[in-house]
């Protein structure tokens, strides 16, 4: 498997190679019977010379679906407890790092409406897969999924209705383009690159599950840096700062919900 | 390592890993109960729950072991003597340098937490050194991972599909592979009782193998 990803990480500058083994290969072992190859150096041929495999190779490696929503007690606790806070700053910059394909960035976008605060925020939403980029900026959701997003929302604390933010066309909802207005979305990778803003809260949802310690600390350390002091950082709702190097770097906030504070 | 081991009759195991759905709540309570309270080895269960459930598991298995029974988190080293639940809405899954980690991938055969998840991933992170439970349950989940196990070596304990609330599991199983153990609640607990910090005889596994009572 370090073979397959020395030569993907040469070939298309994308590095998985301190992604968590155990998902990585059962992700693999999924793609070898979609390329039908027997064995990883099979499939590492194919990546190397057939350039229209590593794109799905790649769905294969990062794709996560996710909800609006999704966890709506995390979203709870960040509009009773982190937005007063934020409110008090004249100007807010987020990130949604590992925004997949949106339902995140979204969500914190409908929050920030409701209370008031969209029109002076903007938010960075960054991923490393452009298809998934493409879809986010999209904004288009199958509308059979709107049932859960809207039971979820109400249990997020909303506070109109989640139809205020969408328009059903054919089978599909589309965001508001008011949304997608505050939302820059951009190729960013956590292996790779290094901080591009300061901000005042990040959202990096069951992103770190899929990474190993050292680039857990990694991408930990460059939210660190990315924070303003006293800036808040929330996480999925099984990650936790606490196998993490940069632990003393951070004070828990809302510890049930995974939500931590820039120490000073 | 080798300092911790446990062994099922000659077979040296680091870990013990329970799978099961519909009907396993009571079988986990005998099993747990009979385990050494010495184990020197930790334990991974993984039963089907609904996504959105609260989380209740460790709160009703906790009174039948006083081992201490907790959540699995991600990046956790697995502690000997600790007994492991997977969260709910997560697929678990072991790591060769013996930590949990945890996934959203999606469900696999509708389930997240998936059987399979944890089994496949421990036959490569343990090679044979485990032992692994299949219990009750309505659905196929576990059989493809516990035969993976069985082929890395491992010892394979499943619950005999006429004890079983929900044959479906068991007998996937049984269907795919020959395994270890074919044992009733009861003797599964009993088998567990019987781990020890010192191998003992071949012989022995072979009597205690398919025991029909």
């Amino acid at each position: 498997m370090r073979l397959l990803l020395e030569a993907i990480y040469e070939a298309y500058h994308y590095d998985f190679r301190q992604y968590a083994v155990a998902s990585l290969k059962r992700r693999l072992a999924q793609a070898l019977i979609r390329f039908d190859c027997r064995t990883l150096s099979a499939l590492q041929e194919k990546v190397l010379h057939d350039e229209q495999v590593f794109p799905i190779l790649l769905e294969y490696l990062t794709v996560q679906v996710s909800d609006l929503f999704r966890d709506p007690l995390y979203y709870l606790a960040l509009r009773q407890h982190v937005l007063p806070t934020l409110a008090t700053y004249p100007s807010l910059k987020l990130w949604v790092a590992g925004c997949s394909t949106g339902e995140e960035a979204y969500s914190l976008a409908i929050m920030l409406a409701e209370e008031g605060l969209l029109n002076r925020t903007l938010i960075y939403a960054t991923d490393i897969n452009s298809e998934s980029l493409r879809k986010a900026q999209n904004g288009v959701y199958p509308l059979d999924r709107l049932r859960l997003f809207t039971l979820n929302h109400r249990e997020s604390g909303g506070k109109g209705s989640l139809s205020d933010y969408y328009h059903a066309s054919g089978q599909s909802a589309v965001m508001d383009p008011q949304l997608r207005n505050r939302i820059t979305f951009a190729d960013h990778s956590l292996a790779t690159d290094s901080t591009f803003s300061e901000v005042h809260l990040i959202s990096c949802r069951n992103v770190l599950i899929y990474f190993n310690r050292e680039l857990q600390d990694r991408a930990v350390g460059m939210f660190h840096e990315a924070l303003v002091l006293r800036g808040f950082l929330g996480l999925g709702s099984k990650e936790s700062l606490r196998f993490s190097a940069h632990a003393e770097g951070f004070v828990d906030y809302r510890p049930e919900e995974k939500i931590y504070r820039k120490a000073m | 390592m080798a300092l911790d081991a446990t062994y099922v009759g000659d077979r040296p195991i680091d870990v013990i890993l329970i799978g099961g759905s519909a009907g396993v709540l009571e079988v986990l309570r005998v099993i747990l109960a009979g385990l050494p309270h010495a184990l020197k080895i930790p334990v991974v269960i993984v039963v089907h729950v609904p996504e959105r459930s609260p989380a209740l598991l460790p709160q009703v298995l906790q009174p039948a072991t006083p081992l201490p029974l907790k959540f699995a988190e991600d990046k956790e080293p697995l502690a000997g003597g600790t007994i492991y639940v997977a969260p709910a809405g997560y697929h678990l899954l072991l790591e060769t340098n013996r930590c949990f980690a945890l996934s959203i991938d999606p469900p696999v055969l509708f389930s997240r937490p998936a059987i399979d998840v944890l089994f496949e991933s421990a036959a490569d992170a343990y090679a044979g050194r485990i032992m692994a439970m299949l219990l009750t349950g309505a659905s196929a989940d576990g059989a493809r991972g516990l035969a993976s196990i069985h082929a890395a070596g491992g010892v394979t304990v499943v619950q005999a599909p006429q004890t079983a609330e929900a044959a479906t599991m068991p007998a996937a199983a049984i269907a795919l592979f020959d395994p270890d153990f074919v044992l009733s609640p009861p003797d599964i607990a009993a088998l567990g009782a019987s781990l020890s910090p010192y191998p003992r005889s071949a012989a022995w596994t072979r009597r205690t193998r398919n025991d029909p009572n």
